[in-house]
């Protein structure tokens, strides 16, 4: 047992289920309790979806617990099967599923005998990966299901296009800036004339999966969900593929220097144009993303050697400490990441830009951290902007578990060129509000609470009695010299003299406030 | 599907594939009201996951609830489950020194079968600190029966009143029987016997409610939950107990049946209506005639005219998930509104017998039918049901509301009733503003144009 208050990354099921509803008409029905399809609410909330999350429970109650589901599942199966028509329904197990021991799969082959749509059993163990991770293999799953599935039936396609094209594996719902990455890298690719086969799972169908080896090679931007998808591929079908995360003008330039490589192995055996990206990295670097000019300009002289602490998953916390290291010239006290199971790539990518590493999934230890540092910006998640603000530090989110304010409506990428330079303004921002923050320290601030709070009505002669001002201090802050103002009001406007906590509520009646 | 319409009072049932909070989410609330407590989650990942999502921000504020993370070697019985908590507990006694540690048990603890009920007691004389059990799982409840579980498990733990009434009134006939100055004051004290009220809420709604009844001279002797503790109030025979929300069965039968109280069932003091209704079941049972109800009641109305002239006419449907919704509906009909349909999770008719009573009394009063209730609602038909009754407001949980606002029907997030302060004469105001909230939204945007907002050619675009 491990005492808990707070999770980086959550139980495996919501993996899965990210997965599945990022694909178009894909359908996952969870083997849980009630009250466990809170995945929907954080979808809707969160991604502001504007459908109905495609995801439902095959209620696990004392009848389930007593007599085994028997048919229920089946039943929830092919009842969406009828209703919704998917082509694809996932059957999830949650951690209070997989201690049952049912034999799911055994109800999966039945409903895949009985239903239109594809039914297949999500292969996670709950007490041994974590919400990444399910995620990671619960995507290589159905691909390989799809394509295993052409293949035996001989309809798999494998000619490659006539162009060059990629495919981009990883995209996906409650993803961190998933979506303005996706159009960034459709930028990106539509530069370089590089066409998109196919993008999953956001938006793709399962019917197109058999397409995916059309594409010349695999784009994975982050390394945590669609490496594995992006490792079967090329075993299977030898596809190459590029796992470095465009983020940051450097990693950047190394990205298209890869894909440059990659389109010309091919084009040489298939005898089609050549292609040279130098030009198109140079002209973007240096003038039409902002980030290699701020990199030199007085701004970020002034970052100089400032101490900073980076937590996130590998892919960000890696990316935005060479970003700090390399490109601003900012210290990087320590970095870790909270993806304990891909520690040793993540140790490689940044040992010579940082002074320590952090691999840990425990909040509380990277608080301690951050205390002890006592660095002038962090880069972290949501849990370390909480931190921050306990210890009044600044901190830019740069990674997943992160809140509502974190899905954006405006464009905000973290990948490619324009993502350098929302990078380059989120670092700037952070410092920039800390270094203001300490000049107002320094002159005495210009805080005027004290003056805007001092009630301006005149408390002569009224007496608020102890348990009227008890009940006064219950009384949010915000609220509370309103609220204070009124009673007093209506105090004087019936001539009462000592304020008790009937004449609160009756002013609170009165009011209405 | 059409919509039956039915003169008298029906519950129906469906499959139960609803959307509604985990249970242990009653943590949230509870946590905060009893302050000397510590809530200690016996579950998993998952249920840690849900709670760090459900209860947003309140999570850095230091909580007094943890989760005890059950790990691979636990499931498989590895570890010794008494040994682990005797751990985890000694840390939370070291760490904060809480009065009492309450264990929340969850459908894992259910399945392995883990004796929390039999470990408690030990561990509870092994450590020095009580240990409380509740099972707030989901194989059983639903969202707000949590507080039910967890108020029921500490109803045992109340003191016996020193004095039961019997001897009570044997002492007095005896002081009676001599020339006593305290005469008077004693006769006083007879004829208002203990009152406890039980649930959860806020301090000051809390107070509110003791105020509205010391109006009518009578004395709150005592709440379960108290702010602390090591304030419970003594339960036993002969003291009188009444409920202010509609999901407390399992405390009220722990109440009458262990504990020897006396139930009063009255309707929910939800509403100005269910207010006075709760206050004047209250006065009869204790043979107190009111004083003004009437009036007052009359006044609040009147105070909510704007908002009562924005609800009027207009329908409402509940899809369930918090219990609240028999009285909400209650007081939304009151209010002018008409309901489609009113899904609960769990319908316990002695218990809301008085709630329905006067669910029936509104109606005919309205000159409104019924509506129909349906107990283990199934979403995906109510959906349906929605999208042909077109209902001005769709009561319901967030997992619902963005889609449904997407297709043009307003909705109003069905947990924030549980969150905001809807008991009492006093917040009348509040509950409809919380009701009007959409509608008064609505009515700004009206000009805009474009209220369905998904495209024709998806799924369920109506």
């Amino acid at each position: 047992m491990k005492l808990a208050y707070w999770m980086y990354a959550g139980p495996a099921h919501i993996g899965t289920l990210r997965v599945a509803s990022s694909f178009k008409n894909v359908h996952a029905i969870m083997h849980a309790p009630l009250g466990d399809d809170y995945f929907n609410v954080m979808r809707s909330m969160l991604e502001r979806e504007r459908d109905f999350t495609a995801a439902t429970a095959s209620i696990v109650d004392r009848h389930v617990l007593a007599r085994g589901s028997q048919e229920r599942v089946v039943d929830n199966i092919l009842r969406k099967d009828k209703e919704e028509r998917p082509d694809l329904i996932i059957l999830t197990p949650t951690c209070t599923s997989s201690i049952l021991q049912e034999d799911l799969q055994n109800f999966v082959y039945r409903a895949s005998i009985i239903s239109d749509s594809n039914v297949i059993f999500a292969d996670v163990d709950h007490y041994q990966v974590n919400e990444i991770q399910a995620a990671d293999k619960t995507m290589e799953q159905v691909v390989r299901y799809y394509l295993d599935k052409c293949y035996r039936q001989e309809k798999l396609n494998q000619f490659l296009t006539d162009a060059p094209s990629v495919n981009i594996i990883g995209i996906f719902t409650l993803g961190f800036h998933n979506q303005h990455d996706c159009r960034e890298l459709r930028r990106l690719l539509r530069d370089l004339d590089i066409e998109i086969n196919q993008i999953i799972p956001e938006g793709g169908s399962v019917k197109d999966l058999k397409n995916l080896p059309k594409a010349w090679f695999n784009l994975i931007p982050y390394r945590e969900v669609g490496l594995m998808t992006a490792m079967y591929l090329n075993k299977e079908y030898g596809m190459p593929y590029i796992s470095t995360a465009p983020m940051g003008a450097v990693d950047m330039a190394e990205w298209v220097r890869q894909i440059h490589k990659n389109v010309n192995t091919l084009a040489l055996s298939l005898s089609s144009k050549r292609v040279d990206y130098e030009h198109y990295i140079d002209g973007q670097t240096r003038f039409v993303s902002q980030a290699a000019w701020f990199s030199r300009s007085i701004d970020c002289q002034n970052l100089t050697g400032k101490e900073t602490v980076v937590f996130g998953d590998a892919t960000h916390a890696a990316s935005i400490t060479k970003i700090l290291a390399r490109e601003m010239g900012i210290r990087v006290s320590c970095a870790g990441t909270y993806c304990k199971h891909d520690a040793e790539w993540f140790k490689e990518q940044i040992q010579c830009f940082c002074d320590e590493i952090l691999i840990t999934d425990d909040h509380a230890e990277v608080g301690d951290m951050i205390a002890h540092v006592e660095p002038s910006a962090i880069f972290g998640t949501q849990m370390e902007r909480h931190i921050g603000k306990r210890l009044d530090i600044p901190c830019g989110v740069i990674s997943a578990p992160v809140h509502i304010q974190n899905f954006s409506l405006g464009y905000r990428p973290f990948l490619g060129y324009e993502g350098a330079n929302q990078i380059a303004d989120l670092v700037y921002n952070s410092f920039a509000l800390g270094m203001e923050d300490h000049l107002i320290d320094i002159f005495g601030g210009h805080d005027t609470r004290e003056v805007i709070t001092k009630s301006l009505s005149t408390d002569l002669g009224l007496i608020w009695n102890p348990e009227s001002r008890l009940e006064l201090s219950k009384i949010p802050r915000f609220v509370r010299e309103k609220v204070k103002k009124n009673v007093e009001k209506l105090a004087r406007q019936k001539g009462i003299e000592t304020i008790t906590v009937e004449v609160m509520y009756a002013a609170k009646e009165a009011f209405n406030t | 599907m059409s919509v039956k319409i039915y003169e008298t009072l029906t519950v129906e049932c469906e499959t139960g594939n609803y959307h509604t909070f985990c249970p242990i989410s009653c943590v949230s609330w509870l946590y905060q009201k009893i302050e000397d407590s510590f809530f200690l989650v016996v579950g998993t990942k998952t249920c840690g996951y849900f709670l760090q999502n459900a209860l947003g921000v309140m999570i850095f504020a230091e909580p007094r609830y943890a989760m005890a993370e059950l790990e691979e070697g636990d499931i498989s019985a590895q570890l010794n489950d008494y040994e682990e908590l005797k751990r985890l507990c000694i840390r939370i006694r070291k760490d904060r020194d809480p009065s009492v540690i309450i264990w929340i048990g969850t459908c894992t603890t259910e399945i392995i079968k883990m004796d929390l009920e039999g470990m408690a007691p030990k561990l509870e004389w092994e450590i020095g600190i009580p240990i409380i059990v509740a099972r707030a799982n989901g194989l059983d409840y639903a969202f707000t029966q949590g507080e039910d579980t967890v108020l029921a498990a500490i109803a045992h733990r109340c003191p016996e009143p020193e004095l039961s009434i019997r001897e009570r009134k044997e002492t007095l006939q005896n002081l009676l029987a001599f020339h006593s100055i305290k005469k008077k004051e004693l006769v006083k004290y007879t004829n208002n016997p203990s009152l406890v009220l039980f649930g959860s809420l806020p301090s000051n709604v809390a107070s509110q409610l003791n105020l509205e009844l010391k109006r009518q001279s009578i004395k709150v002797s005592g709440w379960l939950p108290a702010q602390r503790y090591t304030d419970l109030p003594s339960l036993g025979d002969g003291v009188y107990v009444c409920g202010v929300n509609p999901f407390l069965s399992r405390t009220a039968t722990t109440l009458i049946r262990r504990k020897k109280c006396e139930l009063i069932e009255a309707p929910f003091p939800i509403g100005p209506d269910g207010t006075r209704a709760w206050i004047e079941k209250i006065c009869s049972v204790l043979g107190v005639e009111t004083q003004g109800l009437e009036e007052r009641e009359e006044r609040i109305w009147e105070s909510l005219k704007d908002y009562l002239d924005l609800v009027r006419g207009k329908s409402v449907f509940f899809m369930g998930d918090n219990l609240l919704e028999v009285s909400l509906a209650r007081f939304l009909i009151r209010c002018g509104m008409i309901i489609y349909e009113i899904g609960i999770p769990y319908m316990d008719k002695r218990y809301q017998a008085a709630e329905l009573l006067l669910l029936q009394d509104t109606c005919k009063k309205m000159c409104v039918p019924i509506p129909r209730i349906v107990e283990k609602p199934d979403n995906s038909n109510q959906i349906r049901r929605i999208r042909e009754l077109q209902p001005d407001l769709a009561i319901t949980g967030m997992a619902h509301a963005n889609p449904l606002e997407a297709r043009g029907i307003s909705t109003k997030w069905s947990v924030e009733f549980t969150f905001a302060q809807i008991h009492g004469f006093a917040n009348a105001r509040d509950l409809l503003e919380l009701v009007t909230r959409p509608l008064r939204r609505q009515k700004n945007l009206e000009d805009l144009g474009g209220t369905t907002l998904v495209r024709k050619n998806n799924k369920f675009s109506f």
